[in-house]
């Protein structure tokens, strides 16, 4: 490994160093082909997310865009410890943490379109959307609210003898909501195959850690429950996948929860349209220029694993053309039709009736309301 | 118009001067402070009124809106910002045991305002776009304020801090940026439970609030050119409502029509239509007709969106439908 040559942070600014985390067992363990995978996915998550963005300047993004810019290791990493059986919920900043699981970049974009045959059908917004086949279940907004119900799906697990692991991600923030203390309790009392991350990025939209917790690190509060908390450098792909295959080794052998937190940063605004003014100047360009996740992975497979930087190309390359493929096919998709909204509410009755008035309406409205400007001025 | 300011505007200008009047005002939400809140609501008030009384809050509704509770029982006036509405249901317990039951069990006044931004017509998904107004109606012991004018917005977002109950205060984000006007001079209060007609007419009337008074005044301006004279009746507070003023309309034209945006089954409208059915039942030329939104979730696609809200043309084929009755 070269020296590191980090220059002191300026003064008043979050800023983390890399820490040089040796290589725990079960990251020792990957093959070349494996820690090529994360690459991977790491930069599947950073293209496609670019990619959105030029969407999002195009307006073909219906709503908000939110990044994981500077995350990709931590969501990415983490699933990356799970099994084809296994699940888990994502949440906003976890893009990644779904691709590996399986979702697919036609389906965000299409998802981000607001298309007919987004997974959701146009019903939810930007990576909202699950599949328990795959294993993945879909978040909805109200934070916390994911960590009972996972805990829900890792004490049937636990019922019915699988040897399955569900996997919750929450944010620093969410860490404060009434839903994840009673979830993580829950889970914690009944000894679930449950591990949750707290991906601590810093923020909670502009609210700094300090303002939101009152002790040092999230993963002091494992302590009160009765539960493990050990953490990670959200940074180092190599890192996280180490402690939260642990974890998830340690909730299949039967000996339930353990919280992991990901220290790491959240590099862009809380959605794109934030212009992080909140942010200490300086603290933006810190993380961009010495601790960036993908940078510190590809420096580390250059060197370290003596991995071509050719190979990297390739994947590279290969992740270029996929998106390329998704962005063309999303675009062809069709917007759904106004009474599709109508299905699915219920099992049965299948169909809730249309209001009289729009009896022989088949389109959304007869004349188009829609003034230029419509779209969220607000955040998620 | 020089002096013209946004619906939005209206709202801070509103809760700064209460809090310049008097010093048990304060606010509490999430990224309230320096941020200034998710739409820029409380801009501004930091810098003013440092933060003893701009306070930012963990992600913690149940915990703010139940701190503010404490507050107001010592005599201070808290209003708590709900960074969308839709997390109104995180305070739910809060809101309907304690709050709404403080004052009848036990003596303990709770002037607090919870306040936030509602409402759809803006493609913000299930979670971004909620109207739960009817879920507190049924809440004795809270009011309820909806306004859809900038005037209004000041002077009830100024009653409800000076009021010595909980007031839920919504918001319609759509009409933040969109819905401008210029303020009276002086001490602007609007009192509470006091509806408002939006326009004069005579062939039917039109009870709604908030966004969808825009909606019904626009097929109003469509109806008089077919030469149907519509009234509109604009609500503001739903909690009390206003009998006299929503008898008064239907006695006049004889034939209404309730509009929401909220979902129909156990919206607003039903309850306005039973207190029209007992009262002014005689006066009636045809019967009391609903347009709300459709029964379901309310999805994010603009044209599911579009479908499921209700838009001008649906006002305008009812009314209509009124008419032939
Ligand atoms: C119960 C609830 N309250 C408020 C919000 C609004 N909100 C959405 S994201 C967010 C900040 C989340 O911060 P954090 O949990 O740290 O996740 P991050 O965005 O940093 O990944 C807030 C306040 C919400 N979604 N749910
Ligand atoms: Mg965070």
């Amino acid at each position: 490994m070269p020296k590191r040559t980090t220059p002191a942070a300026p003064p008043g600014i979050l800023a983390r160093e890399p820490r040089a985390t040796p290589l725990g067992p079960h990251a020792r363990a990957l093959g070349d082909a494996q820690r090529l995978e994360l690459y991977y996915w790491m930069r599947l998550t950073r293209t496609l997310e670019e990619r959105l963005v030029a969407l999002y300047k195009q307006t073909k993004v219906v709503g908000g865009l939110f990044r994981s810019l500077g995350q990709e290791a931590d969501a990415v990493g983490s699933a990356f410890a799970l099994e084809r059986r296994d699940i888990l919920s994502p949440l906003i900043r976890n893009m990644g943490s779904m691709l590996v699981k399986g979702a697919t970049p036609l389906e965000v974009i299409r998802q981000y379109m607001a298309k007919g045959d987004s997974p959701t059908r146009g019903r939810e917004l930007n990576i909202h959307f699950g599949d328990l086949d795959r294993g993945f279940v879909g978040q909805i907004s109200h934070l916390g609210d994911m960590v009972p119900v996972m805990a829900g799906v890792a004490l049937s697990f636990k019922m019915r003898r699988e040897p399955r692991v569900v996997l919750v991600y929450v944010g620093d923030g969410a860490t404060s909501t009434g839903a994840f203390h009673e979830g993580l309790n829950f889970a914690a009392v009944q000894k679930v195959p449950l591990v949750c991350i707290v991906e601590n990025n810093g923020y909670a939209y502009s609210t700094p850690n300090p303002r939101q917790f009152a002790g040092e690190w999230f993963k002091d509060k494992a302590a009160a429950y009765g539960i493990p908390g050990v953490q990670a450098d959200g940074n180092d792909v190599l890192a996280v996948y180490d402690v939260t295959r642990a974890a998830v080794e340690r909730a299949r052998a039967g000996e339930g929860v353990t919280l992991v937190e990901l220290v790491t940063y959240r590099r862009k605004g809380h959605a794109e349209h934030d212009n992080q003014s909140y942010v200490p100047p300086g603290e933006l360009e810190w993380w961009a220029a010495h601790n960036d996740p993908l940078d510190r992975y590809v420096a580390r497979l250059t060197s370290e694993f003596r991995v071509p930087a050719a190979r990297l190309a390739e994947v590279d390359a290969r992740v270029q053309r996929e998106v390329d493929a998704a962005t063309d096919e999303a675009e062809r998709s069709p917007m759904p039709e106004g009474t599709d909204a109508l299905v699915g509410v219920y099992a049965d009755p299948p169909v809730v009736p249309a209001e009289w008035y729009r009896e022989g309406v088949t389109k959304a409205v007869e004349r188009h309301e829609r003034p230029a400007s419509w779209g969220t001025s607000g955040g998620e | 118009m020089a002096n013209e300011i946004t619906f939005l505007e209206a709202i801070r200008e509103g809760i700064d001067e209460e809090m310049a009047r008097s010093p048990e005002v304060f606010c509490m939400g999430e990224d309230i402070g320096a941020y200034g809140g998710a739409f820029k609501v409380t801009e501004g008030l930091l810098a003013k009124y440092g933060d003893a009384r701009v306070l930012d809050t963990p992600i913690s509704e149940a915990g703010f809106v139940g701190a503010a509770a404490g507050a107001a029982h010592m005599g201070m006036r808290p209003v708590v910002e709900l960074q969308f509405i839709d997390f109104i249901s995180c305070a739910y317990d809060m809101l309907t045991n304690y709050v709404a039951t403080a004052r009848y069990r036990a003596f303990l006044p709770c002037p607090m305002v919870v306040r936030g931004p509602s409402g759809g017509y803006v493609r913000g998904g299930p979670f971004h776009s909620q109207n739960p107004e009817a879920a507190f109606l049924h809440t004795p012991g809270l009011k309820i304020v909806y306004p859809s004018t900038a005037e209004d917005a000041k002077g009830l977002i100024k009653s409800a801090i000076r009021d010595d109950d909980c007031v839920l205060f919504f918001e319609h984000k759509y009409l933040y940026r969109r819905v401008k006007g210029v303020m009276p001079a002086g001490d602007h209060v609007v009192p509470i439970g006091k509806a408002r007609v939006a326009r004069e007419g005579t062939d039917a009337s039109i009870i709604t609030y908030a966004a969808t008074v825009h909606k019904a005044l626009e097929a109003a301006e469509q109806l008089a050119a077919e030469g149907i004279s519509v009234e509109v009746l604009d609500l503001r507070s739903l909690l009390p409502l206003d009998d006299e003023a929503i008898q008064a309309t239907v006695r006049k034209t004889h034939r209404v029509l309730l509009l929401h945006e909220d979902t129909r089954t156990g919206g607003i409208a039903g309850e306005l239509c039973a207190r029209i059915n007992e009262t002014s039942f005689a006066w009636l030329d045809a019967p009391v007709l609903r347009v709300a939104a459709a029964d379901v979730p309310l999805p994010y696609s603009p044209p599911l969106e579009d479908y499921v809200l209700p838009q001008v043309a649906d006002v305008v084929r009812a009314v209509r439908h009124l008419l032939a009755w």
